[in-house]
């Protein structure tokens, strides 16, 4: 049983790192619109600039 | 000769074809046979630019939604120049390194999943732009173009030809609010995994108590769930630390002082446990009710969030930019940045942005916002106007006398800000009882320590922890800020859109209703209310007014069915009248003095008319056909039709009544008589002082008041009120200076909001009263010295989820029906 004094540990480490994604992904601004990407998911693959506009990802 | 005919009461014609662009119903004379049919030429040209630039996907994707609030398209010809001043530019514009300029706009217009589609196709009318992202419950549209191709002024055009008028946003605020959110997420989820991870270690020690365990693996367990929830406590848990140091630094009752006190005692005691190695730790009540806590916390500001999105877009609608003239040319400056002596040009249709005198031009001016008289006035060269008041017809150019906070609306808005401030913040009911309770909880703890040092001292600081940790009032911390979320998720989809749960839980009460009359017991515009003599005459009318756009030539349109007669010779006369032929046969249509001038002196029967109705507050204009006067139609502004039985429904609810209206003294009798309000508690020819005196005068005699009203003259007043209602259709200060507003138009939202209210005030009693039952069998328990960490670990979430479940399943608001 004293595995257990390794395994701790190491499912804290992993719990640390899912804490640190979640941080990364609510700092990079992935929950502030819950709404719209759903939707835009379904539009067709026209694009959204002018054709010879460039398309960038976004950067925010 | 003179029967009567109420008009008020005409059904609409029902509705056959649909508009191509907004889906809303098409007059007759417009519909087209032989391809889409529109209801207005904004449309038409909206229509006409989507499918110019391929853009067609729109009306597939549109056909796939509910119709949901879709309205026509207003042109507003605006140029955006403002967009592209340095001053603008420098404040909500960023540019990056290799010269791509981004900023964000707020849209009008946005109604349904396919305007996101649309929308973010706007690179393909404005070349230049590389990126557009709509935010749909925001109305937020991202932009990125290229600096050299385009500017922000021709996107603003470009959004505008799509149907969506853009304004201007204010992005430091919405950064900052952006972080806040964000910063409140990550407290919660991280709260959220600390509370998982220790729960499955207290599993482990509470099977652990039952069948025996190794100290070393014990020990390990307590140390590692000690290290989890102290950051938990100390930064997720900090929000309600912080707010209890400050209830307890002004001497304010607030909900978070007790639930500071539980953690606080909870943590300090797991972790002397822990050191020592004896009695029990807490921690996994106590990173779950950080949790719960910070869930509840959550859903709050995401709702307060929604419904401040939508008013910041109703107060966006300002007028902000005014039409400047130098010389010969014209351009387009912020209606606060204007000089005085400049001259600038208001356009019909438009708010008048400044204080100014007449220089040239005519119209019609529309200035029920400002002083509650709901006839437009004509102003001519040499009148005064105020900024906030709308040009209905005509062109105006207006020498500026002062501009921005120095106009007569700036410095009533400066009035309503400071009553805002001076006024005494609403005690919500849970921080009301949270200070009875922190007291309560705190002699009990004395008493139950005082008893165990007594009997058994050994165990007496054991006991009183676990006593302060169970009272730890988790679902009472929860129960308001979700029912209130629940119950103003329910009012914004029944119409009623409130700045805060304080306001529902005073509505809730009844009181004394002040209403402003124009716009809210009335529809603020005038209407054909009589028409009295020979009826063949109301078509050649119908027939002249349709080439007229003079408001009360607007109310006859609506008034009578369209006709095909044929009108020559239209001459518009000074001072409200109009001549033309019409089949043949002069008709002339105008004031008594005007049709008096003309005629000499009118018939004793149309003298009487006229003075009945100048007595009851309504405008007679005279019908003159083959040279004498067939008939008088009377205007006014109408009763609304649900009036009186909404009143009759906030009767039985307990509120009362009073009239407080800039109109005349007579009409305001009327209307009061019309709704069975007593005369001595109708009030005419209010200022919008005398409103703010009289509403402050009602409070100082404790009487609890919710001023309703649409206009900026209620605006002071509102603020002084306990809550103060804007109805739809009111002018953006008053929206400002309001508590609560209404998305739809008429007194139905009004009753619903108190009926609603009321509902949801009950179902945080309920929540309250549950929470508390609770925690006085925690407190029995505890006391008895029968509470181990397993009970306590077990009863809080049970009595969070009892608490959540009642309000989730509480019916609060009733749908919108339509």
């Amino acid at each position: 049983m004293s595995i257990i004094f390794l395994i701790l540990p190491i499912t804290l480490l992993l719990s640390l790192g899912a804490v640190a994604a979640f941080t990364w992904a609510t700092r990079g601004g992935q929950f502030d619109d819950l709404q719209t990407p759903a939707i835009r998911a379904l539009h067709d693959a026209l694009p959204p600039a002018s054709p010879e506009g460039r398309v960038r990802a976004s950067k925010s | 000769m003179t029967a009567a005919v109420d008009l008020t009461t005409t059904p609409p014609r029902a509705p056959r074809v649909a508009c191509a662009h907004c889906g809303l119903p098409v007059g007759e004379s417009d519909v087209t046979l032989d391809g889409p049919s529109f209801c207005c030429s904004g449309c038409r040209s909206v229509y006409a630019i989507v499918q110019g630039a391929g853009l067609s996907g729109y009306y597939s994707y549109r056909a796939q939604e509910q119709a949901t609030t879709a309205r026509p398209v207003t042109s507003s010809s605006r140029k955006y120049q403002e967009l592209d001043e340095p001053s603008f530019l420098a404040e909500h514009v960023a540019v990056d390194q290799d010269g791509q300029k981004s900023a964000d706009l707020l849209l009008e217009g946005i109604h349904c999943s396919a305007c996101v589609w649309l929308v973010e196709r706007v690179g393909r009318v404005v070349p230049g732009v590389t990126q557009a992202r709509l935010d749909l419950s925001r109305n937020v549209v991202s932009l990125r173009w290229d600096g050299e191709r385009t500017s922000l002024s021709e996107i603003a055009r470009g959004l505008e030809s799509l149907g969506y008028p853009a304004h201007a946003t204010t992005q430091s605020r919405t950064q900052a609010v952006r972080e806040r959110d964000r910063e409140l997420l990550l407290r919660l989820g991280i709260a959220g995994a600390a509370a998982g991870n220790v729960m499955l270690m207290a599993f482990a020690l509470y099977s652990g108590a039952f069948s025996g365990m190794e100290l070393s693996y014990r020990a390990l367990f307590r140390w590692a769930s000690l290290a989890i929830a102290t950051p938990t406590v100390f930064w997720a848990g900090a929000l309600f630390l912080r707010g209890g140091w400050a209830a307890l630094r002004t001497r304010t009752p607030h909900m978070d002082l007790p639930v500071s006190v539980g953690i606080l005692t909870g943590y300090v005691g797991g972790a002397f446990n822990t050191v020592t190695g004896h009695g029990e730790i807490y921690f996994d009540s106590l990173c779950t009710l950080i949790f719960l806590l910070l869930v509840g916390r959550y859903l709050q500001q995401s709702h307060h969030r929604r419904s401040s999105n939508q008013s910041e877009l109703l107060l966006a609608l300002a007028p902000q930019t005014a039409h400047l003239v130098e010389g010969d040319t014209e351009r387009d400056v912020p209606a606060n940045a204007v000089a005085p002596t400049a001259t600038v040009r208001v356009a019909a249709g438009e708010r008048i942005p400044v204080d100014g005198v007449v220089l040239r031009g005519s119209g019609s001016v529309d200035t029920s916002l400002l002083t509650g008289e709901p006839m437009p006035l004509e102003a001519h060269v040499a009148d005064r106007l105020y900024a906030g008041t709308t040009c209905q017809s005509g062109e105006l150019w207006l020498r500026v006398e002062c501009a921005g906070t120095a106009t007569r609306i700036g410095r009533l808005m400066a009035s309503v800000e400071a009553t805002q401030r001076e006024r005494a913040p609403i005690v919500r009911l849970a921080d009301r009882v949270a200070g009875y309770f922190v007291v309560a909880i705190l002699g009990v703890a004395a008493f139950t320590l005082a008893f165990w040092l007594h009997f058994d001292p050994s165990r007496a600081i054991d006991h009183t922890v676990a006593l302060l940790v169970v009272t730890c009032p988790c679902a009472l911390g929860m129960a308001t800020p979700l029912s209130v979320s629940v119950a103003l998720r329910r009012a914004a989809a029944a119409g009623v859109l409130f700045k805060g749960g304080e306001f529902m839980e005073e509505l809730a009460r009844p009181g004394l209703v002040v209403f402003d009359k124009t716009g809210t017991l009335t529809r603020g515009q005038p209407e054909l209310v009589t028409w009295m003599g020979d009826a063949a005459l109301q078509a050649p009318l119908r027939a002249i007014e349709a080439t007229s756009t003079h408001p009360l030539a607007r109310s006859v349109q609506r008034a009578f069915p369209e006709n095909d007669l044929r009108v020559e010779e239209v001459e518009e006369l000074p001072r409200g009248g109009i001549t033309a032929i019409v089949e043949g046969e002069r008709v002339l249509v105008g004031s008594p003095a005007l049709v008096e001038q003309k005629l000499g002196a009118l018939p004793q029967w149309v003298n009487k008319l006229v003075e009945t109705n100048a007595r009851r507050g309504h405008t007679p204009v005279l019908v003159v056909s083959g040279g004498r006067v067939g008939a008088v139609a009377a205007f006014g502004d109408a009763v609304r039709p649900e009036a009186s039985a909404k009143l009759q429904e906030l009767t039985q609810l307990g509120f009362t009544f009073e009239i407080l209206s800039g109109d005349h003294q007579s009409v305001v009798d009327g209307v009061a008589r019309q709704l069975g309000i007593a005369p001595s508690k109708a009030w005419g020819g209010q200022s919008p002082e005398d409103k703010l005196e009289h509403v402050a005068a009602l409070r100082r005699r404790g009487e609890r008041v919710i001023m309703v009203g649409d206009g900026v003259n209620d605006a002071a007043a509102m603020a002084a009120a306990t809550v103060g209602i804007a109805v739809h259709g009111g002018a953006e200060t008053c929206l400002r200076a309001a508590d609560v507003f209404a998305t739809r138009s008429g007194l139905a939202p009004l009753a619903e909001a108190a009926r609603g209210s009321r509902r949801a005030l009950a179902t945080i009693r309920r929540g309250i009263a549950m929470s508390l039952a609770y925690n006085l069998a925690g407190i029995g328990l505890a006391m008895a010295g029968l509470l181990s960490p397993l009970v306590a670990a077990i009863m809080m979430p049970l009595s969070s989820i009892s608490v959540v479940t009642l309000a989730l399943r509480s019916k609060s608001f009733e749908e919108e029906k339509s």
